[in-house]
Formats: structure tokens, sequence, C-alpha cells
């Protein structure tokens, strides 16, 4: 078992470091940062100032066995455009997205979950094939789009929710967050929705299959011979067992969650990490999309890593697998 | 594919001894009224796309053709030469239902082109990790695992961050997020087929591993590398728009649909839905039409389906 996890934390630690080759190298090729940070009318001695000052005119080895050794200290370098920390930014940005992850999660847990729970008890009704009728919208619709769709229905037309900035910040239990507040609450509803949309349909098509192969088990027919009430064994039997795949899976989803957010939070003025990296790449702030893109690899490698322990430990095989690999 | 000739019933009806495999796809494949009418929106769609020069008043990048007096106008609203806009103008004044085709012609070329590239990328790959076997194998198969624990948006993002804006980068892009989906069908599919018996009836005959693998297996492997391919076509096709909308895929000077979309979305609050929503609804026929035929093809060429 610690062979096993030596094994993928040295795995792990491998990938994170190609790709930091990958995304510094990549992201150093592209376009001149310098005429974007100097003014127009700047003469080449600015210029060359600039260049020295950022580091630039180093050779680019050499940039990245700087970056590697600030990164071993916490250090992902400053931002061109706002002089401070990489890191410090982005960890500033970051309270907002996971507020937005998080809702989107419990949106899609609440929606997805009673909605598939439906679906599987009645899957020939109209209202079931109506539910994965949409469901399959919610696949194949692109984020963006449904949320321009949002934004259009409800702030634009209906006018009942705001479309775009984050609200007031309450605190409660000494997290800080918008969703404590009427005016924050109102604020995140549409970026929620959108971003729930994709796991809605997912949490509808797992609880819907998981529910219609568990109503045909023994267990169920042997609860129903025992005379327990429809309600129970649902509620009780059938959802203890269908609630572990369904919630692993949502649990995986989380990266990708923060990993779409950044098509929200564009699109809603939401000022969270996505947006910070979108905008850094419009203005090449390369040491803000160096540092994003890091923290999202570390953030997905770390999921794994657990996820694949995890297993590992409710599962023996994936373990002797991997060693006989 | 595309030709819908054949008459469902009629081809239903033809003793199986004489019904080609292809004929016995297509009528099982028209035997489904939702994905027949979306095969034929789909055609549709890229006839309007190709023919766009002959059936559009006026050439949306051509500066001569566009004047900044039309800009804005609603729907129906008749043009400075003379005529009607139906779908009303964006914000330079050009002419909604002539950006729209025109757009599709880049949306559909990137997602085509990336998903065809993607796929004999994929295929290659899968192949040779389900033939050479041992570590090679070992070591393909953990790059694909690695990359596809990541969504193929972020990778896709990841890459346009790194390679910048314009046609092919973003097609790149897309090749390099995708390429690892069909890498993993295929090797699968080749392992199950490389077990059974013909393959070692042309061991016996002695026949090349090369010739192996590309004449007898990969032939194979066509039914779910062709659902594969549809459905991510479809996630190439709205990767691109998503990506163009933030800004970050597809340059001003190549308006794809998202680029369109994402012009119109400065105006949407100002009431004017139509320079946004035009181009969506297009992006959404395309897409959504692609997925519905892929659905059905899944079914239709699953054996463990079949009646």
């Amino acid at each position: 078992m610690t062979v096993f996890i030596i094994r993928r934390l040295l795995q792990a630690l491998l990938v994170v470091f190609m790709m930091s080759v990958i995304v510094f190298f990549g992201v150093n090729i592209v376009g001149d940062p310098v005429y974007m940070l100097v003014s127009p009318d700047a003469d080449q001695a600015d210029i060359e100032a600039a260049i020295s000052r950022l580091g630039l005119d180093r050779p680019i080895l050499e940039q990245y066995w700087l970056f590697l050794k600030g990164a071993a200290q916490g250090d992902l370098g400053n931002s061109f455009i706002f002089g401070e920390p990489a890191l410090k930014l982005i960890l500033h940005h970051m309270p907002a997205t996971m507020e937005l992850a998080f809702s989107a999660l419990f949106l899609a847990i609440v929606i997805g979950i009673p909605l598939g729970l439906y679906a599987g008890l009645y899957p020939d009704g109209m209202l079931s094939k109506g539910i994965m009728a949409a469901s399959i919208f919610g696949f194949s619709l692109p984020t963006f789009w449904v949320g321009l769709m949002l934004i259009m229905l409800f702030a634009v037309e209906l006018q009942w929710v705001p479309a775009t900035g984050r609200g007031d910040i309450g605190s409660f239990l000494g997290i800080q967050s918008s969703i404590f507040t009427l005016d924050g609450l109102s604020h995140i509803f549409l970026p929620a929705l959108n971003l729930a949309l994709l796991k809605i349909s997912l949490a509808i098509r797992l609880t819907r299959a998981g529910v219609r192969e568990a109503m045909g088990l023994d267990y169920v027919k042997y609860a129903r011979a025992k005379g327990l009430s429809t309600r129970r064994i649902i509620l009780v039997h059938v959802m203890k067992n269908i609630m572990i795949p369904v919630v692993t899976v949502m649990g995986l989803e989380f990266g990708s969650l923060i990993g779409f957010s950044v098509v929200t939070e564009t699109i809603f003025a939401w000022p969270g990490m996505g947006k910070l990296l979108i905008d850094a790449i419009l203005q090449l702030d390369r040491p803000v999309v160096v540092a994003y893109l890091m923290i999202i690899v570390l953030f997905f490698v770390l999921i794994n890593l657990i996820v694949d322990i995890l297993y590992s430990i409710l599962d023996p095989r994936v373990r002797l697998q991997d060693q006989g690999a | 594919m595309s030709d819908a000739t054949a008459h469902p019933a009629l081809s239903a009806g033809i003793p199986a001894k004489v019904e080609t495999p292809f004929q016995r796809f297509r009528a099982e494949f028209f035997e489904s009224k939702i994905a027949t009418v979306a095969l034929a929106v789909f055609g549709s769609i890229v006839l309007l796309a190709i023919l766009a020069p002959w059936i559009t008043p006026q050439n949306p990048y051509d500066l001569a053709q566009v004047s900044v007096m039309d800009g804005r106008l609603p729907p129906g609203s008749e043009a400075f030469d003379g005529y009607t806009m139906w779908l009303g103008s964006d914000g330079s004044g050009r002419d909604l239902y002539s950006a729209i085709l025109y757009g599709l012609r880049i949306s559909l070329t990137v997602g085509l082109a990336s998903g065809v590239i993607a796929l004999l990328i994929g295929m290659a790959i899968g192949l040779v990790a389900a033939y050479a076997g041992g570590r090679i194998e070992a070591i393909i198969m953990r790059i694909v695992d690695l990359q596809l624990s990541f969504p193929a948006s972020l990778v896709a993002l990841m890459m346009v961050a790194a390679l910048g804006k314009g046609v092919d980068k973003i097609i790149l892009a897309l090749v390099i997020a995708q390429w690892a989906y069909y890498a993993r069908t295929v090797r699968a599919t080749a392992l199950v087929e490389r077990g059974k018996e013909y393959v070692e009836a042309a061991q016996c005959l002695g026949i090349s591993r090369f010739r192996i693998v590309f004449r007898h297996i990969l032939p194979n492997c066509m039914a779910p590398l062709i659902v594969v391919g549809t459905v991510q076509t479809a996630s190439a096709i709205s990767l691109e728009a998503t990506l163009s909308f933030l800004g970050v895929g597809l340059p001003q000077t190549e308006p794809s649909i998202g680029v369109l979309i994402a012009n119109g979305f400065e105006y949407m609050l100002s009431g004017r839905y139509w320079i946004s929503v035009f181009p969506g609804l297009a992006l959404l026929f395309t897409v959504v039409s692609i997925n519905l035929v892929g659905d059905h093809l899944r079914d239709v060429l699953n054996p463990r389906l079949k009646k």
C-alpha cells in the first residue's frame, strides 16, 4: 500500500513537472507582452528597460530555471500588469470561484437527483420523457449560449435578478461569502444555474440509471414482500444504494466545475479566477496565465491522486493491477 | 449517407441474404424519425454554408458591400442597398443572415478538420498501442488516461493560451484536446478484435503484421470510431465557439459563429437580442443535430442491440 502511494505520488510529481514545462514554454512563446505594457510613444531605451525589468532579456531556459526555483518556494512570479505576485492575485480571486462552484454543485444535486429519481421510477411517463429530452439538451448546448439566454430571459426581459457581478458579501461562522446576503444570492443565482446545467443533466442520468437498475433487484422485492411502503423502500433502501456512485461522480466533477467556471465567469462578469485567466491571456500577462494553469493542474492531479488512493483501499485489485503493469 | 432515397419500408422488406450490411444500416438508421430529421437539418446547414456566396445578399467581409448606416437594424429592416435583412444586422452593419452563413463555413471547417485530424492521429496511436502491447502500450495508455483526467475544454483552453489565436492554432488546440478519446476507443476495440479467429487465421496465412492491422483489424474498429467521431466533432464545434466567445479562439478577421455571438453580447443588455441570438440558434441547430445523429448511430452500430 505504501509502495503504491509513493509510486502514485512520484507519478503526480512527474506530471506536474511535465505540465510546467509545456505551460511555461508554450505561454512564453506567444506574442510580445512588452508592447502591451509600455506606452505607444516610448522610445527604444524605455522598451529595453521594460524588457530587462521583466526579466525577458534572459535566455528562456534561464527564465524557466528561475521560475522553477521560485515555484519551489511558493513564488510563481509577479504579474506584468498589476505588479503583484501572481499567486496572491489568484488566491484573492479564488473564493469567488469556489463559492460559484459549490453553489453549482449544490444546485446540481438538489435539482438533478429528484428529477432523475422521478424519471427512473416512471420511465414511460410524459414528464420523464420530457426530463430526459431536457437532459440531452443540457449535454449538448454550449454553456456560454445557455448563459446568454439566461441573461436575456431573467435579467433583461423579466428583470428578476441582476445580470452581472457579485453582490454584497456577508459573513457566517467566519466564512465570507455572498451567499449569506439576499443581494449576494440574487447575483449568484444565474451564474450558478448556468454552471450547474451540465451537472444537473449528469445527475439526472446517473440517478435514473441507478434507480432503474435497483428497482429490479432482490432486495427491493424482498422489502416489498416484507410489506414496507413504497415510499420507505425508495427513500431509504434504494436511495442509500444509488447515492454512492452518484455522489462519487459528482465529487469528481468538482474539478471540471472549476475549469468550466472560466466561461460562466466571463459571461456574468463574476470576479473569479476564470475571469482573471481570460483577462491575463488577452493582456499577455504571462506569469498569471502560467500560475493559474499550474494551480489548476495541481488541483486535478490532487483530485485524481486522492481518488486513486481511495479506490485502491476500496478495491485491492486496482493496486495489484498497477504493480503488474 | 446523405442521399435519402432509400425507402425504409422497402429495404426492410428485402430478404436478408441480398441485403448488404450498408443497406441494413441505412434502413435501421432511417427507422428513427428524430435521427432522420436531425440528419436532414445538418445536411441543410452544411449545404447552406457551402452555398453561402451564392445565396446571401452581401459578402459580410467585403467592406465595399457593408454600410455602417445599416448598423444594429432589427430583423426585417430594409438595408441601404435595398434588400431586406430578415435577421437584422450587427454592430458594424453586416447583414446577419449573410454573416451567419459565412460564419458557419469557418465553424464547420474548424470542427470537421480538427475532428478528422484528431481521428487519424488517435486511431494510429491507439492501433500501435493495441498491437505493440507491453511497455509501449503501457506508456501510451498512461498518457491517454492522464489527458482524459482533464476536461477537454480545459486542455483546449491551455493550448490556446500557449498557442495564440488563429484558425490553424485553434485546430491544433482542438486536435490536442481530442486525440485521446479516439486513441482510447480504437485501442479498446482493437484489443477485442485481435483475439478473434479471423486474426488468427490471417496470422496462420502468413499475412504481414502491418497488413493485418490496417486491412483486417481497422475496418472492424470503424463502428465505434464513427460514433465517437460524430460526438467529438459536435463538441469541437461547440468548443471552438466557446473559445472564440471568450476572445481567445478565432480573431475578428475569421468570424466564426462564436465570434458573431461574442460581438452581439455587448448589445444584448440593451435589448438588441438578435445580434447574439440568431448566430446562437445556428450553433444550436448544428451541435444538437450532430449529437442526435451520433446518439442514434450508437444504437444502430452497437452489435449488442441487434435484433
